[in-house]
């Protein structure tokens, strides 16, 4: 039972990655590629009509988690008390920028926005990536020094920082250079997803410069991931054990490659949908290959004393799990009747659709 | 371990004050723009539509601001009250995963079709989509207070050894003898609260001699659906709740009542006066003898406990805010049924639109029905303390054990600075769709 709220969680989580994600990459795109007014105003609406119900799926995955698997979510929401705050602030920020840009036509206002969205979309991915980051390297659990816990084994609290940014200093903090690595390689798959939806969901002019800057981008992600599988073997030497053990789950990290490599060709895709779905399957396979190399430990413990949070370690009971899956399937499958009608009135172009204003 | 307690209690109240400001209005107004949609199905006049639609941009600003406010409401179960979630996670967090399952998902999904689909879907099911935004938000309210009232009258769990709390009973969540009064009290105060915007909208239009004809039709609409939903808020559902407080938390009942003494032949009604706490008496009273009795129990000399019959733990401890929020909730329902009486009775005598100081009065009171409902809020949760869970887990043992009292203040800072910007631009936009009128949106 607890093996498939893991499962249900991590797909509610990564469809919020693939669906949030590229609004962020649009936030991203926006900051950096859009020049002119009339871009800048269908990119920016490309994500303005969907962020909320995009949203709505990390508001779920947070239910879920609670519901699940509270220790964990006890645990982790206190230990990363500060970059969680700062991530709601961020979302605020860049909600309001897409929400009030078009709400008065003057420039400065427009300008305004316009970088909160952006400036917004570009530090979240970066926090997520971070979040993530610390997720697979693991805390320091109970708080321990001189071999002596401070809190509760399965509780920690991690400061931002420390003075040398070192995964492998004693206490790490949330941002090291390991997590800032993971954070950029966030930014570059979300700015690459972006970049896809927007060639998908608009003809906007700079449509065609948009598949050499994911060309770029995606150069930069193959030396970083590389890069980083290396520092994370020095981290933590037995990180790839569970793909020796399992192979079978050696198919998440293929679907990652392959997506990186598919999007080499984004030129010769002829259907703008192509590279959107490559980049799709590029987050889906890099969270699902994260998860998996853990499994079934959810937050590994740095030290010896505490041991690390897993899922049967952190889930509430048979019964309650129980019921909660007979509602959950009803919810999923009116969930996927509103995609559905949702897809057939609001699929095609943004700016080519007539919403009757 | 004092002010780490406080913090977190302060910036939950001050998030969750400042968040309730939207949902009342979305939940109360969606019921309203269905209501306009559906006569403008039945009379195929123009103006119902425009109303639909004008009532839907003013929805839509304030859901955007639900959103946003929301998210960090979950989080903050997490992320300061960390071992009240790890303790009663499998039971409230069902609950909370149902929210965003079952009405997150429809709202958001639908509100987009409503607001961008009318073209592309025809009147009907144009109609249709208002109607799931509308049950949407009501399922989101149902399963809040299916939260809350477990956390106020405890039901269908087991306590485990370690002491964490576990579901042995998923109906029971629902069938709680707490949740239905409560959510018929909390879902008409939020019908109060929008039907008073609408009419002030309304009451605005006529005395500034613009788009007059809207005008009549919101004032219209406002003050029969607030006179009809300020009585139901006072009777029976607000009748039901109080009982259901004497009945499951006699403590907070007589603190809300200010009854310091125990009277023998009955107890009487406060209606004005200050708690005193250290003379133990309610100063400057006035009261009514044996009221409350009646009321409560329909005996006029029936014996309510009074609050030297518990121990000093046992007693919320804010005694006074608690009692002053109740009363506030209580005055002001007296006074919109005052005033909404009124209003209705010159519509039926045909004289409303032109008695000017009683469209100043309606127009102004817009605020009230938001202070009422907050303040009734604050009613439950004050009087639940000094209990996160009623009568099983004190608030000072839920907080989270690892975040210190500087990073709360820090971040509540945070929030205080960013919630008065976004309260400052929700004003502005606000008033700019008011300003603009019905007839000149564009969506």
């Amino acid at each position: 039972m607890e093996i498939f709220w893991f499962i249900i969680i991590a797909v509610v989580l990564a469809v919020f990655f693939i669906l949030d994600g590229y609004d962020f990459g649009v936030g991203i795109i926006h900051l950096f590629w859009a020049k002119k007014e009339k871009d800048k105003e269908v990119i920016a609406k490309s994500a303005g009509l969907f962020w909320d119900s995009n949203e709505v799926w990390l508001v779920a995955a947070g239910g879920m988690l609670f519901m699940a698997f509270p220790t964990f979510y006890a645990s982790v929401f206190s230990g990363f008390y500060l970059p969680l705050i700062i991530v709601l602030w961020l979302i605020i920020f860049r909600a309001i920028g897409l929400e009030f840009r078009s709400q008065f036509k003057h420039q400065m206002w427009k300008d305004m926005w316009d970088k909160s969205f952006g400036i917004s979309s570009l530090l979240l991915a970066l926090f997520f990536g971070i979040a993530l980051g610390n997720i697979v390297r693991g805390v320091n659990l109970g708080g321990v020094q001189n071999n002596i816990s401070t809190y509760e084994g399965h509780y920690f609290f991690l400061p931002l920082w420390n003075n040398r940014f070192s995964p492998l200093s004693e206490h790490p903090g949330v941002i090291d250079w390991f997590t800032i690595i993971i954070g950029l390689i966030t930014v570059v798959v979300l700015a690459i997803h972006g970049a896809n939806w927007i060639i998908l969901k608009t003809t906007s002019s700079i449509n065609k410069q948009l598949k050499k800057v994911v060309l770029k981008l995606n150069i930069m992600l193959l030396l970083l991931t590389i890069f980083s599988l290396g520092i994370w073997q020095i981290i933590n030497p037995n990180s790839l054990n569970n793909f020796i053990d399992k192979p079978y789950l050696i198919i998440f990290p293929i679907i990652y490659f392959s997506a990186l490599i598919g999007l080499f060709f984004i030129k010769k895709l002829k259907k703008d949908i192509q590279p959107f779905v490559l980049s799709t399957l590029l987050i889906l396979g890099g969270i699902t290959s994260s998860l998996a190399s853990m499994f079934p430990v959810i937050l590994p413990s740095t030290n010896t004393i505490n041991e690390s949070l897993t899922i049967y370690n952190t889930a509430a009971t048979e019964y309650g799990l129980l019921v909660a899956l007979n509602w959950g399937i009803v919810g999923f499958i009116l969930l996927f009747v509103y995609m559905i009608i949702q897809k057939r009135l609001m699929g095609g172009k943004i700016d080519k659709m007539d919403y009757g204003h | 371990m004092e002010d780490m307690i406080f913090y977190d209690r302060l910036q939950f109240a001050f998030t969750i004050t400042f968040h309730y400001i939207f949902p009342q209005l979305t939940m109360g107004l969606s019921l309203i723009i269905v209501y306009f949609k559906w006569k403008y199905l039945r009379k195929k006049v123009e103006k119902y539509n425009d109303a639909a639609k004008f009532f839907m941009k003013i929805f839509a600003i304030n859901f955007t601001m639900g959103v946003v406010t929301g998210i960090p409401m979950e989080f903050q179960f997490g992320t300061n009250w960390a071992k009240f979630s790890e303790l009663t996670g499998s039971i409230i967090g069902q609950t909370l995963a149902m929210e965003g399952m079952f009405s997150f998902f429809l709202e958001s999904s639908f509100l987009a079709l409503f607001i961008f689909g009318e073209k592309l879907m025809g009147q009907k099911l144009h109609f249709l989509t208002g109607f799931l935004v509308f049950l949407g938000s009501w399922a989101s309210g149902w399963f809040i207070l299916a939260t809350n009232a477990w956390m106020q009258h405890p039901v269908g769990y087991e306590i485990l050894e370690n002491g964490k709390f576990v579901l042995n009973n998923f109906s029971a969540l629902f069938s709680n003898p707490w949740l239905l009064p409560a959510f018929l009290h909390n879902q008409i105060a939020a019908v109060v609260t929008s039907s008073f915007v609408v009419a002030s909208v309304g009451a605005f239009y006529i005395l500034r001699n613009k788009n007059i004809e809207y005008g009549k039709l919101f004032l219209k609409t406002g003050v029969v659906l607030g006179l009809v939903s300020s009585v139901l808020l006072a009777f029976p559902t607000g009748d039901w709740n109080a009982k259901n407080v004497a009945k499951y938390q006699p403590a907070s009942f007589a603190a809300m009542e200010g009854i310091f003494e125990t009277e023998e032949a009955g107890s009487e009604i406060i209606l004005i006066g200050q708690p005193n706490m250290v003379e133990k008496k309610i100063d400057n009273k006035i009261a009514v003898p044996n009221i409350l009795s009646f009321l409560t129990y329909q005996k006029w000399d029936k014996q309510i406990p009074g609050m030297d019959q518990f121990k000093k733990e046992e007693l919320p401890n804010n005694v006074p805010a608690l009692y002053y929020s109740y009363h506030i909730m209580v005055g002001l329902g007296t006074i919109f049924i005052g005033i909404m009486s009124l209003a209705v009775f010159f519509l039926w005598k045909r004289k409303l639109y032109n008695i000017k100081p009683l469209l100043w009065a309606i127009m102004f009171l817009f605020p009230f029905p938001y202070i009422a409902n907050i303040t009734g809020w604050y009613t439950a949760e004050l009087g639940r303390q000094p209990y996160l869970v009623y009568g099983l887990l004190k608030t000072s043992d839920g907080i989270s054990p690892t975040v210190s009292s500087g990073n709360t203040l820090f971040t509540l800072l945070g929030f205080v600075g960013l919630y008065m910007l976004l309260g400052l631009l929700f004003l502005v936009l606000v008033g700019k769709t008011i300003h603009l009128g019905p007839k000149h949106q564009t969506y």
